[in-house]
């Protein structure tokens, strides 16, 4: 039986859009009021992650993986919703009560080009995380275990010395990696550590994150939009679509049988090399803005199998018999 | 005869005192209505290689020598305004990203109303007409109200729509598009990839098609040429070369691919990395990360041989070739 590392229950997140001033006055029942837009990047999320497994959070570009992920490291407090690791509730820590942890939750970003400070070398980098976590340590002991780590990550110890620029994407990408696991945490969150990087190249670093978690026993939390890549690497996929989980599923599961809508069409607009013949299923129109609360599925803008009920009434998350959970009236009724 | 023929190309960039070879001996044709991909990783020319065909490098970068001909006519050697009318009207380019390429502070419609206007004499009127035209063909939704919209009020599949609309507005020859969904998301990407096709099968437009994705690659292009270290390696039909890979650089490509290995399998690596323009190996470049290496490639560049399959500069290929062509000598004896 999987044991929960990280339960997240009714997580919204909304932020505040930058209207000016004079744009948030309205005439509401004859009386001018003052309103302010807001942005709902996350809308209700439910999720558990257990130990030991990779989930995979996928969904287009607005549909809230991102802000998901700095909620989860405190970057940003949520608006409403509680987040545990293990039995702890960790919203809503000041930042000395968040420190501990801080050295178990790492992430990578994106971009290793941006996440990288141009200005320290390697080794600066890898052992100010080391030294802040364990002021204990000499210099010559932070030093003996960045040695190795960096071997690990196939970057060689002598180019300890050298700055960021001088490494390609790639070993840019394996040094992030580095030096989220020089603090020895259980869960790393990675936000689409992949996608500036050559398919070769992340290749590499794909290898490298699944070693890294046989060696340490870690849990991801992996953030993309790359189906590919989330069909060989991931435990258990989280569909996402404007801030709400609409298909959770083993990996297996939801590529053989994907039920909500969406995850159909984003399934079928994978380029794949072997079927060309088969057409992606077009969704209609672009994803909604998220400055009104839909009411109703979030998805009945694009969605075919659209109904009244659909219109109404925010669906729940259900379980499957096959055991996979799916947001959806249409599947709920057996319509389709 | 070919609409774009390309041959022993050669671009060189001054860089740190040294003249660096970014594109060595590059030839390829393209026809009328065909469309063609070129893949490889980054560092490997392809954009050069796009830059070039309209003579868009500028300094520190030069075309050393080699042809590029349109319909018959240099390319490297036309002046300005020559240039002028072939950029857009005959050639026509689509970038990666759709931000940087339309400018923030003009409307849709002026910019749309410029490019036209610029290569024809038409009446603003006339010239506005035609650009709600081609945007209503990109399939977007009321074209009146974006033609007075700005680029940042689209979002980025829009915005690669209007892209495509500029491209249509003169009719061109040929589409060259550098990586045109890197930065969409996959359901968008489907949708522009659709019509990116509509669109040449339907003014039969001629495709070239630079990207590293080669799911993206097989959904569009007939031909695909692999690019390494500024040489291309492999060149042949894209369904064969995705079956049949014969070089082992394309090999690596393709296995690399994470639908290629089992879930939950180490995935297949190509080690090392692209050397940068200055650490260019002797020999075949690709020989110190290809598993097959042997002395002849350390020192010696590969030829083009046909395969069958495709054209390949390999020796590996090569031997493999000769010898099956010897036993048949055998067997004949």
């Amino acid at each position: 039986m999987a044991t929960p590392l990280i339960q997240i229950s009714h997580l919204e997140k909304a932020f505040a859009s930058n209207q000016s001033w004079f744009s948030q006055w309205r005439i509401d029942r004859g009386k001018l009021r003052r309103k302010k837009d807001k942005v709902h990047a996350l809308n209700g999320v439910n999720l558990t992650i257990n130990q030991g497994e990779t989930l995979c959070v996928v969904g287009e570009t607005g549909c809230g993986k991102s802000t998901l992920a700095r909620v989860l490291m405190g970057l940003t407090a949520p608006s409403k919703g509680e987040v545990h690791y293990q039995d702890q509730r960790i919203d809503h820590l000041n930042d000395r009560q968040r420190m501990l942890f801080r050295r178990r939750m790492q992430m990578v970003f994106q971009n290793p080009y941006a996440s990288l400070n141009p200005r320290m070398t390697v080794y600066q980098t890898l052992s100010e995380p080391i030294a802040f976590h364990n002021p204990q340590l000499s210099a010559k002991q932070v030093e003996e275990k960045i040695r190795p780590l960096l071997e690990s990550v196939g970057i060689a110890p002598s180019n300890m010395d050298h700055y960021p620029h001088e490494f390609s994407g790639g070993q840019r990408q394996r040094i992030s990696l580095a030096r989220a696991l020089s603090v020895e945490p259980d869960f790393i969150i990675a936000d689409e550590p992949l996608s500036a990087l050559d398919v070769s190249v992340q290749a590499q670093v794909l290898n490298l994150m699944m070693d890294k978690q046989e060696e340490h026993n870690l849990t991801y939390l992996f953030i993309t939009h790359d189906l590919a890549v989330v069909e060989h690497f991931a435990t258990r996929v989280a569909v996402m679509y404007l801030g709400r989980v609409c298909e959770l599923a083993s990996t297996k599961t939801l590529f053989s049988a994907p039920k909500h809508p969406y995850t159909q069409a984003l399934l079928s607009a994978i380029p794949r090399l072997d079927n060309n013949t088969t057409q992606p299923i077009r969704l209609m129109g672009e994803v909604p803005t998220q400055m009104d609360k839909p009411i109703g599925c979030v998805f009945q803008a694009r969605c075919p199998y659209a109904n009244p009920r659909c219109y109404a009434e925010s669906p729940d998350m259900i379980r499957q018999p096959d055991n996979s959970s799916v947001a959806c009236h249409a599947v709920d009724e057996g319509r389709l | 005869m070919n609409l774009l023929s390309v041959s022993n190309l050669n671009v060189n960039f001054h860089l740190k005192g040294q003249d660096l070879a970014a594109l060595i001996d590059v030839s390829f044709t393209l026809n009328r209505g065909e469309r063609v991909a070129i893949v490889g990783e980054s560092g490997a020319g392809k954009s050069v290689l796009g830059f070039s065909i309209v003579n868009l490098i500028d300094k520190p970068g030069y075309i050393k020598s080699g042809s590029i001909k349109l319909d018959n006519k240099e390319i490297t050697k036309m002046t300005r305004p020559q240039l002028q009318e072939v950029r857009g009207k005959r050639i026509a380019m689509i970038f990666q990203d759709p931000m940087m390429t339309l400018n923030p502070v003009l409307t849709i419609g002026a910019q749309l109303v410029e490019a036209i206007r610029s290569h024809t004499r038409i009446s603003f009127k006339d010239a506005k007409n035609i650009a709600i035209e081609k945007l209503h063909s990109v399939q977007i939704a009321s074209p009146e109200k974006r033609f007075h919209q700005y680029p940042h009020e689209l979002s980025g599949g829009m915005r690669q729509r209007v892209i495509i609309a500029t491209v249509l507005l003169l009719n061109p020859d040929i589409i060259i598009a550098d990586e045109p969904t890197t930065a969409l998301d996959v359901t968008i990407q489907a949708e522009i990839i659709q019509l990116l096709l509509d669109i040449c099968r339907n003014n039969s437009m001629a495709l070239l098609l630079i990207s590293h994705d080669l799911g993206v690659v097989s959904r569009i292009a007939e031909r695909t040429i692999v690019m390494y270290a500024g040489r291309v390696v492999e060149e042949g039909p894209t369904l064969e070369i995705i079956n049949d890979p014969q070089h082992p650089y394309t090999q690596g490509l393709l296995n690399a691919l994470p639908q290629m290995a089992l879930p939950g399998q180490r995935l297949n690596q190509i080690v090392g990395s692209m050397p940068p323009l200055n650490e260019r190996p002797t020999g075949c470049a690709f020989h110190p990360r290809c598993p097959y290496a042997t002395d002849q490639c350390r020192q010696q560049q590969p030829g083009f041989i046909n395969s069958g399959v495709s054209t390949v500069a390999c020796f590996m290929v090569e031997d493999m070739l000769t010898d099956t062509n010897s036993d048949y000598d055998e067997e004949i004896d």
